[in-house]
């Protein structure tokens, strides 16, 4: 496969505007005659279809949920990063965008995290005209915070909700061009297939999930902002019918997966409590700028606590080991995500975990409470202690949060170009859906900028370069070979999984027969082996046992998985399991990646690559590329174009936040 | 734990629905009600009693507005401030009886079981509830300040997760909390207020036309809505529609 990455010529700093200066448009009369379809209605979807629309395009919008304002972008609390400098300490875009490929461990591409940077501050001009009510103080002005792997406060949010206003925002947007009929919205549609004609993206097939029919909607191009992969982990911060199935049917349809090994584990969730258990919750990184981490610094104080005889607050101050602050004194509890991840694990590993499975650490605000009052703390911070204290029934205001963490983000996604568009030509991909701008670690409150900069600011350029040749083509048909086949193919594989329990099969302690099981007991099952051996820490070792046992859990999964109902109604359970189906097959792509980068970076760590204090060891001599990973058939090992990452103005280092 | 449930069930739309009981046992007091629901429905389906019982789900961290359950006479059940699922077991006695219903209100019409079609919220949202920007071409964002208390006030009122709760417990199925959310959040700031006027005369006009009630102030809106939006948001919006009709602002 040949990768073109399309990074314009010139200065870095100049690159975007001599793009935007020479792109090829569309005129506004012919707008008008081009359709677009966008997947997804997130921060990265629902930004593109609203600004796309009120140019003129003719955009289709879909979404699995009941209404767009439900994407999980609206989960996001922390906030959202912006090269603003309204703190006047020190920001710039130049340092954005440092710190955006220090905090990626140097993996990710130049051009496109400096344009990132560069449009930061139009986003927040934009929200804030959109009503957004971002945090300000009694001037009036906006108000910052920090965020791990910054020394500057440019993050912009609205108190612990700013996914949520920023989503309402775009959201708005949407409903604005949706009532001018620029936009149609089909929700609770799910994209099941992507239609090729003679090599470009020109439609999909979704299924309709209340009736269960399969829908065509052809068009000139296609976005994909369908989110990221993390669920495949079962256990995650991601909400429950986030999926990666769009992005993976288009990988299956020839668009590069690149970097799927990259997952983001995020230090700051509440721990894991019982098998039953079904999503983990994220206690936001803004957190960490007040809240400080430790654990007892002896064992037997540990061990106390473990067995329910000592509280935190029975451990004096001087036996407590604020092992951040220790560690890493530049950064202190604001070090990236992956290394503060890394560290809490460490502990626990070491026998110093604190919570009745002693795979938890303290996030303690008793200092900040002293020091700013409780009521600063409650207006900061008060909905997450809230929240904290309905899930946990223990207050935070007197007692430290237990946190662990947990999987909440994958940067690896479809290989995108500068333009934002695959290897599919005509089909674009947005958002987390993409791999593009985070390199091996996402810094926090960088994947609301990222979404909103490619839906708001990227694609409604870049779009128009490849758009602007398909005027000619005129309306593309859905009665073609092409879609009657995608159809059929969506409809044999919904069939087979339903044929392979049928209603009258025994249940499995009774049976003769093979076992039947559940949805969620397969995808239980492969969340656990993806976490064991395929988390936090990897190595060759514990890579071919999960490979080994990947396989086997699928192949069970399609002789003994029961899915109630039929393909004609709502279903729940049936969409579980094609998702699923997917998982299994993107499980071995993302293993077979964690295979081959032998070295330690960002998120992803190989216990054979690092250093002696236990940091990433990275080896750019030979892995300072972009994997991009084409499939070629069920069952064919997918083969690998490296992508080189050519540092022309930045200066390679150790990522060091001691 | 241990409870006996009664949930309603209907096949689609069209179907007649009614209450089934089922049995649960062995549920952690840790554990969420969709947690509990989870459960069940993998009885349900294991021993091939009856298709599990669907319900709206997400994000299970109260931001989304995709849960929605009547436990017990009560919109997200019996706790102030949170959504279904951020109900935990812990509130219930071992031994319950439990009813758990859809939302039941005419603009909202059952899809199956306990899901429900809200879509009418998004109609009322498509007749102005936004800022008429486009993509672009708009002013720096420190341009113009906006007092703390104010930015503070429309943010309480922009928390809203439309959910439905609001008209689902609501004697009248009025929607006037949630429309008053967004009429406030929106008027409050200086951006929002170029289109105040017209703002709430269309959306209160959708919120008629798509069959929600009238407001009759017994505020059971206020008392169940899971982000504690309060009841000055309708009279702010009762204020605005006056303003439109007979102030300065008035169009047509």
């Amino acid at each position: 496969m040949k990768l073109d990455s399309k990074i314009p010529e010139g200065p870095l700093s100049e690159k975007w505007t001599n793009y935007k200066a020479s792109q090829k448009l569309v005129n506004p009369a012919n707008k008008r005659k081009i359709d677009i379809i966008v997947v997804g209605t997130g921060l990265a979807g629902a930004s593109a279809a609203a600004s796309l629309g009120a140019l003129g395009f003719n955009v289709d919008i879909f979404c699995i949920q009941d209404s767009p304002r439900r994407a999980h972008s609206i989960a996001a609390q922390g906030g959202i990063n912006a090269a603003k400098n309204y703190q006047n300490d020190g920001d710039s875009v130049e340092r954005l965008f440092r710190d955006t490929i220090k905090g990626g461990d140097y993996r990710a591409r130049e051009a496109n995290v400096y344009r990132l940077a560069e449009v930061s501050g139009a986003i927040i001009d934009q929200c804030v005209a959109q009503g957004v009510p971002f945090a300000r103080d009694y001037g009036g002005l906006l108000d910052n915070r920090s965020f791990g792997g910054a020394q500057v406060s440019r993050t912009f949010y609205a108190r612990g909700q700013t996914g949520q206003q920023l989503l309402l925002g775009a959201y708005g947007a949407l409903s604005r061009e949706i009532a001018r009929g620029s936009v149609k919205l089909h929700e609770r549609h799910e994209m099941m297939e992507l239609v090729v004609v003679d090599g470009r993206a020109r439609g999909i097939i979704a299924r309709n999930l209340v009736t269960g029919d399969l829908e065509r909607y052809a068009a000139h191009a296609v976005v994909v902002a369908s989110g990221g992969y993390g669920n495949i982990y079962y256990l995650s911060t991601n909400a429950m019918n986030s999926n990666g199935s769009a992005a993976w049917v288009c990988h299956k349809k020839g668009a590069a997966f690149a970097n799927p090994c990259y997952v983001q584990i995020h230090p700051t969730c509440i721990p894991v409590h019982g098998d039953y258990q079904s999503k983990l919750t994220l206690m936001s990184e803004s957190l960490r700028n007040d809240g400080r981490i430790w654990v007892p610094k002896k064992k037997e104080d540990a061990e106390a606590i473990r067995r329910g005889e000592k509280g935190p607050n029975d451990i004096p101050e001087d036996e407590r080991d604020y092992y951040l602050e220790r560690r890493y004194p530049a950064f202190g509890n604001l070090v990236p995500r992956d290394v503060a991840s890394r560290a809490a694990k460490e502990r626990c590993d070491a026998g110093y975990g604190v919570g009745p499975t002693g795979l938890a650490v303290y996030l303690d605000f008793a200092d900040a409470i002293k020091r700013l009052g409780r009521d600063v703390v409650e207006q900061k911070y008060g909905n997450l202690f809230q929240m904290y204290q309905k899930i946990v029934d223990v207050d935070p205001y007197e007692n430290p949060m237990m946190i662990y963490p947990a999987i909440h983000y994958t940067m690896g996604g479809l290989w995108v170009d500068y333009e934002l568009q695959t290897t599919i030509p005509g089909l674009f991909a947005a958002g987390e859906a993409n791999f593009s701008d985070h390199g091996a670690n996402r810094l926090g409150a960088s994947a609301l900028m990222q979404g909103l900069s490619d839906g708001y600011f990227v694609l409604p350029y870049t779009m128009q370069n490849y758009l602007a040749d398909q005027i000619y083509v005129g309306k593309i048909s859905a009665n073609t070979p092409e879609f009657d086949q995608a159809e059929q193919s969506v409809r044999q594989r919904l069939q087979t999984l339903l044929n392979i329990k049928s209603e009258n099969s025994e249940k499995s302690e009774h049976s003769e027969d093979t076992p039947s099981h559940t949805v969620d007991h397969f995808h239980k099952a492969l969340g656990r082996i993806m976490w064991e051996y395929v988390g936090m820490a990897r190595n060759t070792e514990s890579l071919t046992t999960a490979q080994r046992m990947v396989t086997e859990l699928e192949n069970h999964f399609w002789h003994e998985v029961f899915i109630p109902g039929t393909a004609d109604e709502f279903n729940p359970e049936l969409e579980k399991a094609y998702r699923l189906a997917d998982y299994f097959e993107l499980a071995h792509l993302i293993i077979t990646d964690a295979m081959h980068r032998e070295e330690s970076c960002g998120g992803h760590f190989r216990t054979e690559h690092q250093t002696e204090d236990g940091e990433t060891l990275r080896d750019d001599e030979h892995f300072m590329y972009v994997a991009a990973w084409e499939y070629h058939g069920h069952g064919q090992p997918e083969t690998m174009t490296a992508e080189p990452l050519n540092y022309e103005h930045i200066k390679i280092a150790k990522r060091n936040y001691k | 734990m241990k409870f006996t449930l009664h949930i309603w069930r209907q096949e689609n739309a069209r179907a007649k629905g009614h209450f089934e009981t089922y049995e649960i046992d062995n549920i952690s007091a840790d554990c969420s009600f969709l947690e509990m629901l989870d459960q069940l429905n993998e009885k349900l389906t294991n021993d091939r009693i009856a298709h599990p019982v669907c319900f709206d789900n997400d994000c299970r961290e109260g931001i989304c507005g995709m849960c929605g359950l009547y436990i017990n006479g009560r919109p997200h059940g019996n706790d102030d401030g949170i959504t279904t699922c951020q109900l935990h077991m812990r509130k219930f006695h071992d031994g319950d009886e439990i009813w758990i219903e859809p939302w039941r209100a005419k603009p909202f019409p059952v899809i199956r079981d306990l899901v429900v079609d809200r879509t009418a919220f998004d109609k009322i949202i498509q007749a102005g509830g936004y800022i008429s920007t486009t993509t672009g071409g708009v002013p720096d964002a420190n341009t113009i300040p906006i007092p703390k208390h104010k930015a503070d006030q429309a943010m309480d009122a922009a928390a809203c997760i439309g959910c439905g709760a609001c008209v689902a417990a609501c004697k009248n199925a009025s929607a006037m909390l949630f429309v008053g959310a967004k009429v406030s959040h929106l008027a409050l700031l200086p951006q929002g207020k170029v289109e105040a006027a017209d703002r709430v005369r269309k959306m209160v006009m959708k919120m008629d036309e798509l069959g929600f009630g009238s407001c009759t102030n017994t505020y059971a809106c206020e008392a169940e809505c899971p982000k504690e939006i309060k009841r000055q948001n309708i009279a702010r919006l009762n204020r605005q529609w006056i303003g439109q009709l007979f102030g300065r602002d008035r169009r047509d």
